[in-house]
């Protein structure tokens, strides 16, 4: 149902989720974070199972500021994914497994922009632009049209509205709108959200 | 304590483009069958090596217990342990026991040399009461008090080349052991650089560290010779 799109250029990743919280066959919410904050420089888009999101992504937040803590640096990108790899898989084999799918975004200053797919059953893949749920149907096709390394943040920014626009034709489920963070040398940063009222202006 | 400072001498040596542990093997006999390459020299991961001094049985446990931290940590993390994180958790397992009754303590020395990539080539000491400390050059085991104040006259900061502080090392390990002449079979020398992005660790064969106390004799008698040619001079 719910849909979270990623895109990892030279200097920058772009990270966008819709912003709806449905409950059975009602909306209840159209301006729901989905983007969560985990150090200054890492970002995971989360969707799956309400309350397991936000539980997990808190968790794994809460884990990397301790080791922030005890350690006086932070984890990088590819630590943090690992980290949070692992604790899905060992809840997978237990009782109580997290069912959530994930996009982590991160920027490490020596090796640069980081984008990862982690899925509920803990597969892990670096990659360079991806996406989660129905949306992803539609939105990996045009991200593969027009995904180049070289785009500008504006370009990108660009792309991600052409998913969303699609999303919205074709889409059976009302996603009307998506939170968009970028995340490059300077940290985390909030792009004006993509809503359908915007875009029907343009 | 008391049985560190009857323990073989172990020093290791922070320079610019790397970084050595030197150790004094005691355990030499022609009838001892050289099943291992070095005595109490160990790697511990990829990143980094140790050297030990002290009960041997102690420092299986410990070094055991090393490896385990650091694959644990890589499991979690998929990257190679922090120095200083690998250091700092065998130290709280020393300090349990100086303060849990029932057990003895380990007595066990250890200098930990490896890279890490927040602060580079780091050198570490570890004593039994669970202390430890970062260190550019240091000596733990018999006579090392002696070694450090003449590593300290001679430790150059900021200057030093892995070849100057392998020859730095020979100098000060023959100055502390009481033998009147060094021998490769006495010695056993481990060095750590960075290369393309991956630690190498080199533990030196007899024949390099015997051609690095023939330049040491080398040079010590080039110096002696000197002293008598200003002396006649004067």
């Amino acid at each position: 149902m719910e849909c979270l799109l990623g895109m990892k250029c030279k200097n920058f990743v772009i990270v966008a989720a819709d912003m709806t919280k449905a409950h059975s066959i009602m909306v209840m919410k159209t301006d729901e974070n989905k983007l969560h904050k985990l150090s200054n420089k890492i970002v995971m888009a989360i969707s799956g199972e309400q309350g397991d999101t936000t539980q997990f992504a808190e968790y794994i937040a809460k884990n990397i500021q301790l080791y922030k803590m005890r350690n006086g640096y932070e984890l990088g990108p590819k630590a943090a994914a690992s980290f949070t790899r692992r604790n899905l898989a060992e809840a997978l084999r237990s009782r109580n497994a997290y069912h959530v799918n994930m996009l982590l975004a991160g920027y490490d200053d020596q090796e640069g922009p980081h984008l990862f797919f982690v899925d509920y059953l803990a597969s892990l893949a670096d990659v360079k632009f991806s996406s989660h749920g129905y949306g992803g149907y539609f939105s990996l096709s045009i991200m593969d049209r027009y995904y180049s390394e070289d785009l500008t943040p504006d370009q990108a920014y660009d792309v991600m509205k052409k998913c969303v626009r699609e999303v919205h034709q074709r889409l059976i489920i009302n996603l009307p709108n998506f939170k968009v963070q970028i995340i490059d040398k300077d940290g985390i940063r909030d792009l004006p959200c993509i809503t359908a009222q915007g875009l029907a202006k343009e | 304590m008391e049985a560190i400072s009857h323990a073989g001498t172990c020093l290791g040596i922070l320079a610019t483009d790397g970084i050595l542990l030197a150790a004094e093997r005691r355990n030499t006999n022609k009838l001892l069958d050289e099943v291992f390459s070095s005595e109490k020299i160990y790697k511990l991961n990829e990143d980094m090596v140790c050297s030990v001094a002290g009960i041997t049985s102690d420092a299986n446990v410990l070094t055991n217990e090393l490896r385990l931290i650091g694959q644990r940590y890589l499991i979690q993390y998929g990257e190679s342990i922090p120095c200083e994180q690998l250091v700092s958790w065998l130290c709280d397992v020393k300090q349990a026991y100086t303060q849990y009754g029932g057990k003895r303590p380990f007595g066990v020395s250890i200098l930990y040399m490896g890279w890490d990539k927040h602060y580079g080539y780091q050198l570490y000491q570890s004593d039994p009461s669970g202390n430890y400390s970062g260190w550019k050059a240091t000596c733990i085991g018999n006579n090392s008090a002696a070694a450090v104040s003449s590593l300290k006259q001679e430790y150059k900061e900021g200057e030093m080349t892995l070849k100057d502080a392998e020859a730095l090392a020979i100098k000060v390990l023959s100055k502390t052991l009481d033998m009147t002449k060094l021998t490769s079979e006495k010695v056993e020398m481990a060095t750590l650089t960075r290369n393309e992005n991956k630690t190498d660790t080199h533990i030196l064969s007899s024949k390099e560290v015997e051609a690095l106390i023939a330049d040491f004799e080398k040079s010590e008698a080039a110096a002696e010779a000197l002293k008598k040619e200003q002396k006649t001079k004067s």
